[in-house]
């Protein structure tokens, strides 16, 4: 009996210790896992607590100003008002609206378009109601914002153009990224790019200078819970947004808002120079339009109205339009006449109103003709004979050298998109264009700045510029100091100094085309200028003998292109200014607009501030 | 005859002082771990759990002691009346239960709401321990030996594997199979037997598991088998669970510090999945030292139950011992993503009071053993013989 208790005994402590040796296996087993998580393998999971616990939540940066010459503000951003609703604390989305309902009118489809939004994200998740607000509304929606639950009066910036149309060409305008934009940037941006508000630059200097703009995001460390919540925000640890470079643009806002206000309703361009540096003081195009409206989305009506106006206004004409330079090329000609020795300057033509060339009769504009005229006179009264004559003697490929030297059929960067080059024809060019030979009619044409030669306002500008400094400068839009000075053009002081007096002459002496202008109007300072017309049309003999004889007779598309191109002052020049209206139906059109702005301009300059400014006041000039 | 006999204390004064007072400290400390845990995935805060757990763990404590004044004898008399009382107990779950989770464990008792499973687990020891020592040695690898345990066994796990809770159907299983086994089953049968279930397992490979298992429970296996499934669904808690510990690293993230415990990633933190919490603020060294604390407490019930010289207490104290460590284990293993889901509490330091009152309750009989090891109670007393 007690052999057996102790074999009893002894098989129970046996197997109990068994059962240790598995337990403690067990344990062994659970204390390994434990060691594998917590140590060998504690980095990968505090990494994915951290991830659970901490957003990031962007926060956008301020977009960079774009100023003028003076840093006056063209592109600026402005206070948003807008209104939140997170349906978390409002309850019922749809009540919550009818709630708002009389301070903030919504359309079905505004309605439509937050509810869907609540029902695809979380609800803690806020949801832009309406954005922009006018004061007197935001006003009252912040009054009553303690009785309507989950309605969170906000403010956020958006980009303002306070000059509105007489910079929309120039500055373009920013709109919400599409998902072109999205796939044309970098991955790291796209968090931003999806950010509500955010906009990117769509045309003009906004996209392209849009990297200097933009700035950098920041982001807001927050503490999350398991459902998203956010605890707690963690300022010292989130990093602030870098704001957006300013951009400075050579442009003066004074002097564009008033070639804008001064072309009205015209459809043309306005383009000021300094004739030394190159630096573009206005770029104008007209009619242009409110870029405003494209900030906040432009209403498809709105939209089809500026596609469907037949002046254009979404097309920058001041770098984009080419057109025929007409009686302004003679400047060129001149120059080229005379430094390349083919007309003495004291050398007389006789202008008897037209020339034969083969079966050909080319015209002077002035149908009775000029009689003997020079150089000077040529250029004075714009004698188209004279022109033909020295074109002729020149020949096309020192023509076309001459004018290629003064920027003509040049392409010039000025740091937005759509310069457009025009052309500057020679043989080779017909040949390959129209697979015919260049014709003695075509040096003709040429040398009166008709037929197949064509330039932009900008082009103009740049001509004239190198015509009135001798200097080769090129158009710039935005500011920079270390700018080297322009090389000389290359051409005979003597030459230019002669073409310069022509044309003074232009303006400032009886008999000349624009001697009607009655000069700049400031104290004595001089001005020199180039009438030019761009034919559009041949009134034909069959429309002559039915009565048609004006270009007011014409329809408006087909009338002529009005031209002036100027700089002052004639003795010592400083700024340039072309201005091209479409369809004025001759040059008149053009060069009181031209002369007031660079009245303006001459104004405006510190040396000539003064003795003149006083009396300029806030006149509009161009009724003298 | 009575020359060897050493002596058992018969009076309170003399029972106090052979107390386990070892025991009793490991046990003070895992409900101490427990309070502040509590407190620390209240939030800093003894509300809502904390204070509860320690007034709990208090009541607990002094039945503890209670129970361990009472003599052997009591007990193998309360044995099945005690057994019958926790299975009526389980059929009025069946019938009246309250629903929980989506689950059937609780009966309501006026003021007290009760989990007859737990209840039971104690019964089923109690009841075994008694069936065996009336049993004479030689009998338990026979049919009259083995029947009536597996009945024992088998009729509670039926009806708490239908509440559904796989996880205490478990525990009761492997409870019994060990005092069965303890209670002295012949290695041949063992071996036979596990042949027969090694049989079983290629059965239910061919017969599929999809079969025995209930669809919630398949989606365990499932997700516990491919821990990148379904993310955000079956096995976010899971993986929550083993970023919480994980990211503890050595010596955790410190006191009330936990991010994942805080901020609500895993929902339940009070109860089945406050080791994670632990591990989290105190690391890779705060749970290797709960872990020793409990592989402390079966060591030393392994150690009194070899001391114990009657087959009662022996095998009472192997099944509170079986018990307590299948929790520790099924626990702390499914915690790490070392076992499927189950759901398990965590003794003593999980938040649940029948789990608390039943695991002291078990204490208080090993406690009982030790101080009435020497005990040697006749076979086949009456009821309350």
């Amino acid at each position: 009996m007690r052999a057996d208790r102790q074999e009893q005994d002894l098989k129970f402590t046996r197997r109990a210790l068994l059962m240790a040796g598995a337990g403690g296996l067990a344990f062994l087993g659970l204390g390994a896992r434990l060691y594998s998580l917590q140590v060998l393998e504690t980095e990968r999971y505090r990494l994915m607590s951290e991830d659970n616990q901490f957003n990031f939540n962007l926060l956008p940066p301020s977009r960079g100003r774009i100023l003028d010459r003076f840093g006056v503000a063209v592109a600026d951003n402005r206070d948003s008002y807008r209104v939140l609703l997170v349906p978390e604390q409002s309850g019922d989305v749809a009540s919550a609206l009818d709630r708002l309902q009389p301070f903030l009118p919504l359309g079905n489809y505004e309605r439509e378009r937050i509810l869907r939004t609540a029902r695809s994200q979380r609800s803690f998740h806020a949801i832009t109601v309406a954005d922009d607000l006018d004061w007197n509304t935001f006003a009252s929606i912040n009054l009553s914002a303690p009785d309507l639950a989950g309605v969170t009066p906000d403010v956020g910036e958006v980009r303002s153009y306070p000059y509105g149309p007489a910079f929309a060409h120039v500055l373009g305008y920013v709109q919400p990224p599409n998902d072109e934009d999205i796939a044309n940037n970098p991955r790291d941006a796209e968090r931003l790019l999806r950010h509500p508000g955010f906009r990117i630059g769509k045309t003009g200097v906004e996209i392209a200078r849009e990297s200097d703009l933009r700035g950098e995001s920041g982001a807001l460390k927050t503490e999350v819970n398991a459902r998203g919540r956010v605890i707690r925000e963690l300022p010292e640890q989130s990093t602030e947004p870098v704001a957006g470079r300013d951009v400075v643009l050579t442009l003066d806002a004074d002097i564009q808002r008033y070639a804008h206000e001064r072309l009205g309703q015209d459809s043309g361009s306005a383009v000021v120079m300094d004739v030394n540096t190159g630096e573009l003081i206005a770029l104008v195009s007209s009619p242009s339009f409110d870029p405003n409206l494209f900030v906040g989305g432009i209403s498809s009506a709105d939209y089809a109205a500026l596609r469907e106006n037949d002046r254009n206004p979404l097309f920058q004409k001041s770098i984009q339009g080419t057109y025929p330079p007409g009686s302004t090329f003679k400047a060129v000609v001149a120059a080229a006449a005379l430094e390349h020795g083919v007309v003495p300057p004291s050398e007389t033509v006789r202008c008897t109103g037209s020339v034969r060339l083969g079966d050909r009769e080319f015209h002077c504009w002035r149908r009775r003709g000029h009689g003997l005229v020079n150089l000077r006179e040529a250029v004075k009264t714009s004698c188209d004979i004279y022109f033909y004559e020295i074109a002729e003697r020149l020949g096309i490929d020192r023509l076309h050298e001459m004018a290629t030297r003064f920027g003509i059929g040049e392409q010039f960067d000025i740091g937005i998109a759509g310069v457009r080059r025009g052309n500057m024809p020679n043989p080779a060019w017909k040949r390959s264009r129209y697979d015919q030979g260049w014709s003695t009619g075509d040096t003709y044409n040429t040398g009166i700045g008709q037929g197949f030669v064509t330039a932009s306002p900008l082009q103009l500008a740049v001509m004239t510029a190198r015509v009135a400094s001798g200097r080769a400068v090129s158009p710039t839009l935005y500011r920079n100091a270390m700018m080297p000075p322009a090389q000389h053009i290359g051409v005979n002081d003597d030459a230019l100094a002669q073409v310069r007096d022509g044309l003074r002459a232009v303006v400032e002496e009886a008999g000349g085309t624009s001697f009607s202008l009655g000069g700049l109007g400031i104290d004595d300072i001089e001005m020199a200028g180039k009438t030019g017309t761009a034919q559009v049309y041949s009134i034909t003999a069959a429309e002559r003998e039915a009565g048609v004889r004006e270009q007011e007779d014409l329809p408006w598309r087909l009338r002529d292109h009005g031209l002036f191109m100027c700089y002052a002052p004639a003795d010592n020049p400083k700024y340039a200014c072309v201005v091209v209206i479409e369809h004025g139906g001759g040059s008149s059109a053009a060069t009181r607009p031209a002369r007031d702005i660079l009245r303006r301009v001459v104004a405006r300059d510190p040396s000539s501030r003064a003795g003149v400014f006083a009396d300029l006041g806030n006149d509009r000039p161009g009724g003298a | 005859m009575a020359v060897f006999r050493e002596s058992v204390p018969r009076d309170i004064p003399g029972k106090m002082m052979e107390l386990n007072w070892t025991l009793v400290l490991l046990l003070a400390l895992l409900g101490a771990a427990g309070v502040g845990m509590l407190y620390s995935v209240g939030g800093g805060s003894w509300e809502p759990w904390a204070i509860n757990h320690a007034v709990r763990f208090a009541l607990g404590f002094v039945g503890m002691i209670v129970i361990a004044m009472f003599p052997p004898r009591f007990w193998m008399g309360l044995a099945y009346p005690v057994y019958v009382g926790a299975l009526i107990l389980l059929v009025l779950v069946e019938i009246a239960g309250v629903t929980i989770n989506g689950a059937q464990r609780w009966v309501d008792l006026g003021p007290i709401r009760l989990q007859p499973a737990e209840i039971m687990k104690l019964a089923l020891v109690l009841a075994l321990a008694r069936f065996y020592h009336d049993l004479e040695d030689i009998k338990v690898t026979t049919i009259s030996g083995l029947l009536p345990p597996l009945l024992i066994i088998g009729i509670p796990a039926i009806l708490i594997v239908s509440q559904p809770d796989l996880g205490t159907t478990l525990l009761l299983a492997a409870t019994g199979v060990m005092v069965i086994f303890m209670a002295g089953l012949s290695w041949w049968f063992i071996l036979a037997v596990a042949g027969v279930g090694l049989a079983g397992i290629v059965g239910i490979g061919v017969f599929g598991l999809e079969n025995i298992l209930a669809d919630y429970q398949m989606d365990r296996v499932h997700a516990f088998l491919n821990p990148d499934f379904d993310p955000l669904g079956i096995n976010y808690h899971p993986n929550q669970a083993v970023i919480t510990l994980g990211s503890g690293g050595m010596t955790g993230k410190g006191f009330l510090e936990g991010t994942q415990s805080k901020l609500g990633y895993l929902p339940e933190m009070q109860t089945d999945y406050i080791f994670t919490a632990l591990g989290e603020e105190f690391g890779f060294v705060g749970g290797i030292a709960v872990l020793a604390v409990y592989a402390l407490i079966m060591a030393q019930g392994l150690i009194i139950a070899i001391s114990c010289k009657s087959p009662f207490l022996r095998l009472m104290t192997i099944g509170v011992i079986t018990t307590f460590a299948s929790y520790v284990f099924i626990n702390i293993g499914m915690v790490s993503r070392l076992l499927p889901v189950v759901g398990v509490p965590l003794p003593l330091i999980s938040y649940g009071g029948t789990v608390v009152l039943a695991v002291m309750a078990g204490f208080g009989l090993i406690l009982g053993a030790h101080i009435h090891r020497n005990a040697e109670p006749p076979r086949g007393a009456g009821l309350f013989g």
